[in-house]
């Protein structure tokens, strides 16, 4: 579903923020990537979906190639979803109406068609009282709910998420994974840029490690929390994992 | 000090000065408002467009206009225009542009420059967030400004456009230097004819202050009513 080959990327001439990084996530698969702060992760998810250019290598979705100057890059965004560290729902436009506005301007659907897929994914993710309300006018974890329904509303292929919990006030961490637990055992493709290793060892297939921007361990789930190959993922390990 | 006024003429020439000149001033204003936003914003979306020649040239109409005096810019314009006309026409003779014509095309110019930077600011006050969000949605560039990014520069900026748009209801009294009857124009023509230059001046200046005045405190309710909640 999404390949990695090959991918370099450098922040001006010296800084090289991604090395040779070489992975993929195949249908149905929920790869969470970790990796202390500055190692790239978030880099590499949006590389994935064409929101930060890379200079080397090549990443292919669906078949489809991000680089290949033919490929509409709109139209491929439309079909993977994201999820933003700080939600980026837009502040101007109701809840409903974050839901509708690319249903309604990218996929051409009716606007009643698009208020009630808009309405089914509230509900799901337990917000239908809050349809009218402004994005301001609800917590955190409210609106990053909010924002995983409006990328679901596109019925996106696969999901990438990028760390949507690290903004959250912890009481409101666990309704977001609720919602993304649920995603990934309906069998939804995912890729998770993420500190939550509990949401890691629930329902992640494999586990990326990166540090300073290279992919370090790709691994099974069991054998990255058995016992990591690489000291770094250890020592990270060992970090996060001992409060 | 008041005794040798005669205040009589300002009432006798109220409807003049009112149908014909205040009418000419405000409609002047509200175009050139309205053209100098649509023409302003074009101008801060080549500025903050990846391409650097456009951007340069943005840059560079921007500072020229600023660099001069409006006055000027009134004056030549009203007497380039028909040469540019007939220079990009390929017509025998200078067309003809009526006065208020040339000086609406002057102001929607002028002001363009002057809404530009203010909406660039409102422009570049959206965090970066916002269109990475657009477009991982599929929006394009086009449909990212137009649904997510302009609606929110607009209302941050509102406030200042509208400020920015007062300065220019005041500015277009300069059109007496091409002699247009603007409300200006009208209390000096009457003020000259009947020898109370002093009262019509006087009044002119009583009205320009209440509407600036006015729309002042109008924009401060707005500006508390309007913004943005994050």
């Amino acid at each position: 579903m999404i390949e990695i080959n090959h991918v370099s990327k450098w922040y001006g001439p010296l800084f090289q923020a991604l090395k040779d990084c070489t992975t993929s996530v195949a249908r149905g698969e929920v790869v969470v990537v970790c990796g202390p702060s500055g190692s790239g992760k978030s880099t590499l998810i949006k590389c994935v979906n064409a929101l930060e250019p890379f200079q080397q290598g090549k990443i292919i979705i669906d078949g489809i190639s991000l680089t290949d100057p033919k490929t509409n890059l709109p139209k491929l965004r439309a079909r993977v979803g994201m999820v933003f560290q700080h939600f980026e729902l837009f502040p101007h436009l109701r809840i409903i109406d974050n839901l509708c506005l690319a249903q309604e301007k990218v996929l051409g659907r009716s606007h009643d068609e698009a208020a009630a897929k808009a309405m089914k994914l509230l509900e799901r993710v337990g917000l239908t009282t809050h349809a009218r309300k402004y994005p301001a006018e609800l917590s955190g974890g409210q609106q990053q709910r909010v924002a995983i329904a409006r990328a679901l509303a596109m019925d996106p292929i696969a999901m990438l998420f990028d760390e949507p919990t690290s903004a959250l006030d912890p009481e409101m961490i666990s309704e977001v994974l609720d919602v993304m637990v649920d995603l990934a055992r309906e069998g939804m493709t995912m890729m998770v840029v993420t500190h939550e290793m509990g949401f890691a060892s629930k329902v992640a297939h494999r586990v990326i490690f990166m540090d300073q921007g290279e992919i370090v361990e790709d691994t099974p789930k069991a054998d990255f929390f058995g016992k990591p190959r690489s000291d770094r993922a250890q020592k990270f390990l060992s970090k996060i994992l001992s409060h | 000090m008041f005794g040798n006024f005669d205040f009589d003429v300002i009432a006798r020439a109220l409807p003049y000065l009112f149908r014909e000149g205040m009418v000419f001033t405000l409609t002047l204003t509200a175009l050139s408002a309205l053209g100098g936003i649509v023409v302003g914003t074009l101008i801060a979306l080549l500025r903050l467009s990846g391409f650097r020649l456009l951007s340069r040239i943005a840059a560079l109409y921007v500072d020229l206009i600023r660099s001069l005096p409006l006055v000027l810019v009134i004056f030549w314009f009203y007497f380039l225009v028909p040469y540019i006309g007939q220079w990009l026409t390929g017509a025998a003779r200078p067309i003809k542009v009526g006065a208020f014509a040339s000086s609406l095309i002057t102001f929607i110019m002028f002001e363009a420059a002057y809404y530009s930077e203010i909406m660039r600011a409102g422009i570049q006050s959206i965090s970066r967030g916002q269109p990475a969000a657009a477009q991982a949605l599929g929006l394009t560039y086009g449909q990212t400004m137009r649904y997510v990014v302009l609606p929110q520069a607009f209302r941050n900026m509102l406030p200042v456009l509208l400020t920015q748009t007062i300065v220019l209801f005041q500015d277009t009294s300069l059109v007496y230097v091409v002699s247009i009857p603007d409300f200006l124009g009208a209390a000096s023509i009457v003020g000259q004819r009947d020898g109370r230059l002093v009262e019509m001046y006087l009044f002119a200046a009583l009205v320009y202050f209440v509407i600036s005045c006015v729309a002042s405190f109008g924009v401060r309710q707005l500006q508390a009513r309007i913004a943005i909640v994050r």
